[in-house]
């Protein structure tokens, strides 16, 4: 299974929890932390949320808890792609 | 009142550090969402015309429902209102609320940010919390399973999510709350915002919008029997009036910033008007008979407001639509009163009743009929019941108003009533 790059990242972040102000989610933000973009852990759980359904993967809770940077969630992310994909 | 009662009274306003009437909290700002009219003037100027919300369903298909009608906020662009962050984590009814408080807040010229941390909050009514998002959200949970389920759902459909959002919104971290007391929930809200200014805080954010327009909520309301079947919308909503058949359900309200008088003088504030005179009580237990609390609350409100029923300018009625509501309510007037010895008005004929958000939306128009020397319509109403004696307002009269009386009465027996009087 391919790997879920940033743009996919953002474009989930976008319709399941919505845009802050002044945040441009197209540019460099990798490493910017989640509370910085304007995102809080419902947030970041909402849309790991809605991953989970799309990809039909598990992503643990605590794992989605701890990746403060769209770089440490898209790391969770992809392991859990390649794990569903080796199983 | 009996002189008993009105020392009853008195000494429960000052056991809360009540000291003179002077000290009534004021209302410095308004924000509206009603049925006729988003925003405070374009409802105001709607409210005066006559000119009413109530149409057939458009947010759901309601047509297999034994109630089609409804009062919805008009014009609501999502977008030109809420900020993207909270589109995806909230009801309509609370986009509403966030507009109405927005709009109150800019109302009221206060610089939130200039405030200390602890002294500005939130204390609204609700009835049901986000009926529409909660019923997306259930059915996510039996179709596709709990997974399916936004993480939003923990709060998005909570009674106090209102006050929650427009807390976080505004940075309002004073002491806060919610009052479920079903129509009387907009008055009731009023009052423990004032119970907080006695305590220390210097504003309040209160009031109520509310709506549950979808089939769960609908289904709900269905239950009381109180909702009119009739599919004219100049048929449907017809308190005191001999075809009284019920009530429209209705979506918005208002939102107040109520504000420590002192307060607001000491930032050269101006001000729409003064809450007076709040009380609350109930109705006896089902089967106990005797009378329904409503004239005690008006005595009550009337006592602590120091006003006499003679200085009443106009009284905005609960205004049931249920012919035997109808029939106590007016005998609760006429004993505080005289029979049809003070102008009665309905303007929430034009928008059907607002659950918690309808008493608030009554005290807007009251404080907009003392600012504006004018007591808003009762429309469609055209024969009244036999009996009621009531001299209920069906064209806007104008004349000075300076003391206005709100009453609210909400299912399962809670009655509210609150005075408004004017600046000095």
């Amino acid at each position: 299974m391919a790997e879920m790059t940033l743009k996919e990242l953002t474009t989930l972040l976008r319709e399941c929890a919505g845009e802050e102000e002044g945040v441009d989610l197209d540019g460099d933000v990798m490493d910017v932390p989640f509370v910085e973009l304007g995102y809080d852990s419902l947030a970041v759980l909402q849309t790991t949320g809605r991953i989970e359904q799309d990809y039909g993967v598990q992503i643990s809770d605590d794992a989605a808890a701890e990746a403060h940077t769209p770089r440490m969630l898209l790391a969770f992310i992809n392991e859990s792609l390649t794990q569903a994909a080796a199983a | 009142m009996s002189t008993a009662q009105a020392e009853r009274t008195a000494v429960a306003g000052a056991a809360y550090g009540r000291e003179d009437r002077a000290a009534a909290p004021v209302f410095t700002g308004i924000g509206v969402a009603a049925p006729n009219g988003l925003g405070t003037k374009d409802w105001w100027s709607a409210t005066l015309a006559g000119e009413s919300g109530i149409r057939p369903v458009s947010r759901f298909d309601a047509s297999r429902y034994p109630a089609t009608l409804a009062g919805e906020v008009p014009g609501f662009e999502v977008t030109e209102h809420i900020p993207s962050r909270l589109i995806p984590q909230t009801d309509h009814m609370t986009r509403l609320a966030l507009t109405a408080a927005a709009e109150a807040v800019e109302d009221s010229g206060l610089d939130l940010s200039e405030l200390p941390e602890y002294a500005a909050g939130v204390v609204t009514a609700a009835s049901a919390g986000g009926f529409e998002f909660g019923q997306r959200e259930l059915e996510a949970l039996w179709s596709k399973g709990g997974q399916a389920v936004s993480a939003y759902q923990s709060f998005a459909w909570f009674y106090a999510v209102n006050t929650g959002q427009i807390s976080i919104r505004h940075g309002l971290r004073g002491p806060s709350g919610v009052l479920v007391t079903e129509q009387a929930g907009g008055l009731d809200a009023m009052a423990q915002a004032r119970r907080q200014l006695r305590r220390g805080s210097s504003m309040m954010v209160t009031g109520g919008v509310d709506g549950a327009i979808c089939p769960w909520g609908w289904a709900a309301q269905l239950t009381s029997g109180r909702l009119s079947t009739q599919d004219d919308p100049r048929q449907a909503y017809l308190p005191f009036d001999a075809r009284a058949n019920g009530h429209v359900p209705g979506e918005g309200g208002a939102i107040l910033i109520l504000e420590d008088a002192e307060a607001a003088r000491e930032r050269g504030a101006g001000h729409y008007g003064r809450l007076a005179g709040y009380a609350a009580t109930f109705d006896p237990g089902p089967g106990r008979g005797g009378e329904p609390g409503l004239r005690r609350a008006a005595e009550l409100a009337l006592a602590e407001a120091g006003v006499t029923p003679a200085d009443v300018d106009v009284v905005f009625a609960d205004a049931s639509g249920v012919a035997e509501l109808d029939r106590l309510e007016a005998e609760a007037v006429n004993a505080v009163f005289g029979a049809g010895a003070v102008p009665v008005t309905a303007p929430k004929t034009m928008t059907g009743r607002l659950a918690a958000g309808g008493a608030s939306l009554d005290v807007a128009a009251a404080l907009l009929s003392i600012r504006d020397s004018v007591i808003p319509p009762t429309v469609n109403v055209t024969g009244p019941a036999e009996g009621l004696s009531l001299d209920l307002v069906t064209a806007v009269r104008r004349g000075p108003v300076r003391t206005a009386l709100v009453l609210a009465r909400g299912i399962n027996g809670f009655n509210a009533a609150a005075v408004v009087t004017a600046a000095e």
